[in-house]
């Protein structure tokens, strides 16, 4: 089980953050600008910010935690572990396949499960739809097996039908691995559906939203 | 055989040309006659300059001389780099980035073949020095240029594959590996293709030149084929050289892409 904290976490002008994730599913929510994917791209280490994220893989025991602190790791190691989706997949070489490490058993199943065939693997990345990619984006991620998730927007580009199926993946990896999960989700009812907890900003403020 | 010396008359015959090229565009409306005017010019005086300043250097070997002039030569040639590239490095990067590379190359280069190769006594005799340091300046310059103006531009467009490539867990290396390797290209190219052409399609200048003040045609080759491998090997280099300094800054200790370091 791995859980993440942020200790006095600032990025851009939003207030120092503290925060626990366990294996649940966190969701973000708050207006456009108010520096949400900021946020998680700061906890992927890809822009500069101020306080600490952690890691910690094995269970506490009383005395000591023996926690993985971001500044003092391998920043690729680091990204490798938190598994960051960008609101906008980027693709680099000709066809999809060309981006995944493994082409394994679990990498077919997550295609499956996201209602695309195995051979989309073959198929050009030019000649795929936005809500393809998106969810190919997701396998992408998945394959990697991250020890967090961080998913900015995840389902914004995708029709009723992918979006109940990409919640579903997500939970079901989330649940199977106890996976710490931030969803930044627009989406009231999405939301509802996802999340264990919720998290708001508002004038700068991230605060937990009490129901 | 002695050199036919050629009048200011003579000169004003080809000027002729250039004001014909001038005027015709003025007419197309390309709104290129004041550049081709401006650069007509100082082609006139910066060539009288260096001249005057070469027949002094030459009248005397004197090695600070060489020295300072090699430096200011370095110094100009880096502002050209600089002044070519759409997107550059802010602050002394910027300037800094491409001159070190071509000093760090074209000097090496050039002190290698004075010294090991031709053998001149001493090595710095101004009257083998300074011209090819300037071929290799000259040459060099427009390699560092285009490497770095297509590492920065493509890099910045690109923003959003590096970072998705940093995401997945890649280094920085292979982040913009792509980039690095189209942009040392792209600043080899012309020399490939010039070394590709020469005699064939293209008589080389300085081969040119040589043979037009009477030296024995093979003699002038021998030295052409010297001058192409130098600027090929020191193009080449200073162009890695930027690439992978420039690509370097433009990550962070923790390879964060930090593309607000240009400007």
């Amino acid at each position: 089980m791995t859980k993440l904290r942020l200790s006095e976490f600032r990025v851009h002008n939003l207030k120092p953050l503290n925060l626990k994730v366990n294996d649940e599913i966190i969701c973000l929510s708050g207006p456009s600008g108010s520096g949400k994917s900021l946020l998680l791209r700061a906890i992927t280490d890809l822009i500069e910010h101020e306080g600490e994220a952690y890691l910690d893989e094995n269970k506490c025991s009383e005395i000591k935690c023996s926690e993985i602190k971001c500044s003092e790791i391998n920043p690729v190691q680091w990204r490798t572990w938190v598994g960051f989706l960008p609101a906008e997949s980027a693709w680099w070489m000709d066809t999809v396949g060309d981006h995944f490490n493994q082409k394994s058993d679990e990498c077919h199943e997550y295609l499956t499960a996201l209602n695309l065939p195995v051979d989309s693997l073959k198929w050009e990345v030019s000649r795929c739809s936005t809500g393809e990619k998106q969810r190919l984006a997701i396998v992408r991620l998945l394959q990697q097996q991250p020890k967090v998730l961080l998913l900015d927007e995840p389902t914004a580009s995708l029709d009723a039908e992918s979006v109940n199926l990409v919640e579903s993946v997500i939970k079901k990896y989330a649940k199977e691995f106890n996976v710490p999960v931030i969803w930044v989700s627009h989406d009231q009812r999405q939301i509802k559906r996802v999340s264990d907890r919720e998290l708001n900003i508002k004038n700068n403020e991230i605060k937990e939203v009490t129901v | 055989m002695n050199v036919i010396s050629l009048s200011p008359f003579d000169l004003s015959l080809a000027a002729l040309l250039v004001v014909a090229l001038a005027l015709i565009s003025l007419f197309l409306k390309l709104g290129l006659t004041n550049r081709i005017v401006i650069a007509a010019i100082r082609t006139v005086i910066q060539l009288l300059l260096i001249g005057l300043v070469l027949k002094a250097l030459f009248a005397q070997v004197n090695f600070l001389l060489v020295a300072a002039l090699s430096i200011v030569m370095l110094l100009i040639a880096g502002r050209e780099v600089m002044a070519r590239q759409q997107r550059k490095f802010g602050g002394l990067w910027g300037y800094g980035l491409g001159t070190l590379s071509m000093f760090i190359s074209s000097f090496t280069l050039t002190v290698y073949a004075l010294i090991v190769i031709i053998g001149t006594e001493p090595w710095y005799t101004p009257q083998y020095a300074i011209p090819l340091l300037g071929m290799m300046l000259g040459n060099t310059m427009t390699g560092v240029s285009l490497a770095l103006d297509k590492l920065t531009t493509t890099a910045w467009q690109q923003r959003a594959v590096i970072e998705a490539r940093l995401i997945l867990g890649q280094d920085w290396r292979t982040a913009i590996g792509d980039i690095t390797r189209d942009s040392v290209r792209i600043g080899m190219i012309p020399m490939i293709n010039a070394m590709a052409a020469a005699g064939i399609v293209s008589l080389p200048g300085m081969m040119t030149g040589q043979i037009l003040s009477g030296t024995d045609p093979l003699e002038a080759v021998k030295y052409q084929i010297l001058i192409m491998f130098l600027i090929t090997a020191g193009t080449g280099f200073a162009a890695m050289l930027a690439t992978w300094i420039g690509a370097r800054h433009l990550f962070d200790d923790r390879q964060r892409l930090r593309l607000e370091r240009l400007s």
